[in-house]
């Protein structure tokens, strides 16, 4: 409050309009998420330098040049580039599945029964509990990593798109039907687009789910490609006491998980369900 | 100006109708077994006509009107429109309901009332989109055409729905208590504009209400339900009625008319 005598002097004619701004800026969402990163980042150093333990905790500027210096010489951002392109082959196929299997279910009573019972069973197994089995089928490689990413997202997906199939309005199915839709037109239509908040959410949790398997399957067993993925420069740098760099690699998988966060789901809610009033 | 819609209506009695149930029974099935909703009901609508089925609540007449559309499997009896026999819905009978979400959220109001005759693959979109902004600028909107459904009040909603079953120009337009979600106001401004479309457009229309008054002003023939389950009770010409005789005596006594022959009791008791 001391400075906005300060901002009168400046402005003498708008002290109103700095202080709008500051309170829309204030409600910016990436502002608030900029202002908690910056104090994390802060306590990270305070604490760090109090600890005075390199090895054991590294300092938020010590792990930061650590990141720079591993993105240009370490391969740092090859293994990113190698664990996303994992990443969303998994992905994709995984939702391509479930929503196929889900487009079965909703026009098949016997199967809505099934796909519950079985994502019922599945969605409480941790995915990665399945790589030692994959590992066995597959052998070593990018093929056991696919089917254990997979694993990761088409139930949780499933479920979720299910929910939102059924959630969808009787007044919305009566208009479809009243207009003699029918079968895939009518699912593409009609259905897709009344259960898509609940899509996009199902979606954004198996993109989490992925992402954080993908991640515990490399660190397990390493190299999955050529170049290998992050997991793996983590277990790597951590062999090699470069704690620095395992708070680096870290580091990049919360980023590009904030990242598809808040560029990916909000950017096409904002284009879909949100514009059209369907979420707030 | 009512004059030759009533003509239009008498001649096509004389004709086959247009639309036609006879003995409809309607039933669902519960937990506890069946349960009877509409019993042996039979009625005709001749083109130009604006028939409505009015009733207290439990007498059937939303499920006639969804059988009507395709919605509901009658268990005996036959619908049939033009002739031929009513096989699941279809865009030549369009509804329109009394819920306002029957927009689609996901669409401007120019698609949702261009989306009908897109999805039945009558017209290209282009050709479609020209027909629906018609069909809006009829029903007053015409400057919510890029807006979408959220944005609108109840009452526009209900004039979207309302363009959007014009835009298809069906055979029959249902409608199931269509302003009963309205205030007061508003409904008696959409009334009013409804009649003056069916005047304009001599649409043929088959109406669900419980409100006598609404039901007297809409139609140009009653056609009266007893509830438990929903038999006929009588049929009345009040195609004499329109907004200018809201509130005269003449009106006064087709409702009281109307209100003993649904309660079986003279008088206003309502």
């Amino acid at each position: 409050m001391t400075d906005i005598p300060v901002l009168d002097a400046l402005q003498p004619s708008s002290p109103r309009r700095w202080r709008d701004a500051l309170r829309r800026l204030s409600r910016a969402l990436w502002f608030r998420r900029l202002v908690v990163l910056v104090v994390l980042a802060v306590a990270w150093e305070v604490a760090a330098r109090w600890q005075d333990n390199p090895i054991l905790l590294p300092s938020f500027l010590e792990a930061f040049s650590a990141f720079r210096e591993a993105s240009l010489n370490e391969g740092l951002l090859t293994a990113a580039a190698a664990s996303l392109a994992v990443l969303i082959k998994g992905y994709v196929a995984a939702i391509a599945i479930a929503t196929l299997i889900v487009s079965i279910a909703a026009a098949n009573g016997f199967v809505r029964d099934a796909l519950q019972t079985v994502a019922a069973m599945l969605n409480p197994l941790p995915a990665i509990a399945l790589l030692p089995l994959a590992l066995l089928w597959f052998g070593l490689g990018e093929v056991s990593l696919l089917f254990v990413l997979i694993n990761a997202v088409v139930w949780p997906f499933a479920l979720a798109a299910l929910q939102g199939f059924e959630s969808v309005p009787e007044t919305h199915r009566l208009v479809g039907r009243n207009y003699g839709l029918k079968g895939p037109a009518y699912v593409r239509q009609i259905l897709i687009p009344s259960a898509l908040p609940a899509l996009i959410s199902g979606m954004r949790v198996g993109w989490a789910f992925a992402w954080r398997t993908l991640i515990a399957a490399e660190l397990v067993f390493g190299v999955s490609s050529s170049s290998g993925g992050l997991g793996w420069f983590i277990f790597r740098a951590r062999n090699e006491l470069y704690t620095d760099r395992v708070f680096a690699g870290l580091a990049t998988v919360i980023l590009i998980g904030l990242l598809v966060e808040a560029v990916a789901f909000r950017g096409l809610e904002s284009a879909t369900v949100r514009r059209w009033g369907m979420l707030r | 100006m009512l004059a030759p819609v009533s003509e239009v209506a008498r001649s096509g009695q004389a004709a086959i109708p247009l639309f036609e149930a006879r003995g409809l029974t309607l039933d669902y099935v519960t937990e506890r077994g069946t349960v009877r909703a509409v019993d042996a009901v039979d009625f005709t609508i001749a083109e130009g006509e604006r028939l409505v089925l009015l009733g207290p609540s439990g007498c059937g007449k939303s499920s006639i009107l969804k059988a009507v559309a395709g919605f509901l499997e009658p268990s005996a009896g036959s619908l049939s429109l033009r002739g031929s026999a009513i096989r699941g819905p279809g865009p030549d009978r369009l509804v329109v309901f009394q819920e306002f979400d029957q927009l689609l959220p996901w669409k401007t109001v120019l698609d949702n009332v261009a989306f009908p005759l897109v999805a039945t693959r009558r017209m290209k979109k282009a050709e479609a989109r020209e027909i629906a902004a018609d069909a809006l600028r009829r029903v007053g909107l015409e400057r919510a055409l890029d807006s979408y459904p959220h944005t609108l009040s109840g009452g526009m909603k209900q004039r979207a729905a309302i363009a959007r079953a014009l835009a298809a120009s069906p055979d029959v337009l249902l409608m199931d208590e269509p302003f009963a979600a309205l205030d007061a106001l508003t409904r008696l401004q959409m009334q009013r504009d409804l009649m003056d479309i069916a005047r304009e457009t001599g649409l043929t229309l088959l109406f669900v209400t419980h409100d006598i008054d609404e039901a007297v002003l809409i139609g140009t023939r009653l056609h009266l339900l007893s509830a438990h389950p929903g038999r006929t009770i009588t049929t009345l010409d009040v195609s004499a009625f329109d907004m200018r005789d809201l509130g005269t005596a003449a009106f006064e006594t087709v409702t009281r008319k109307v209100h003993a022959a649904l309660f079986g009791k003279a008088g206003g008791q309502s």
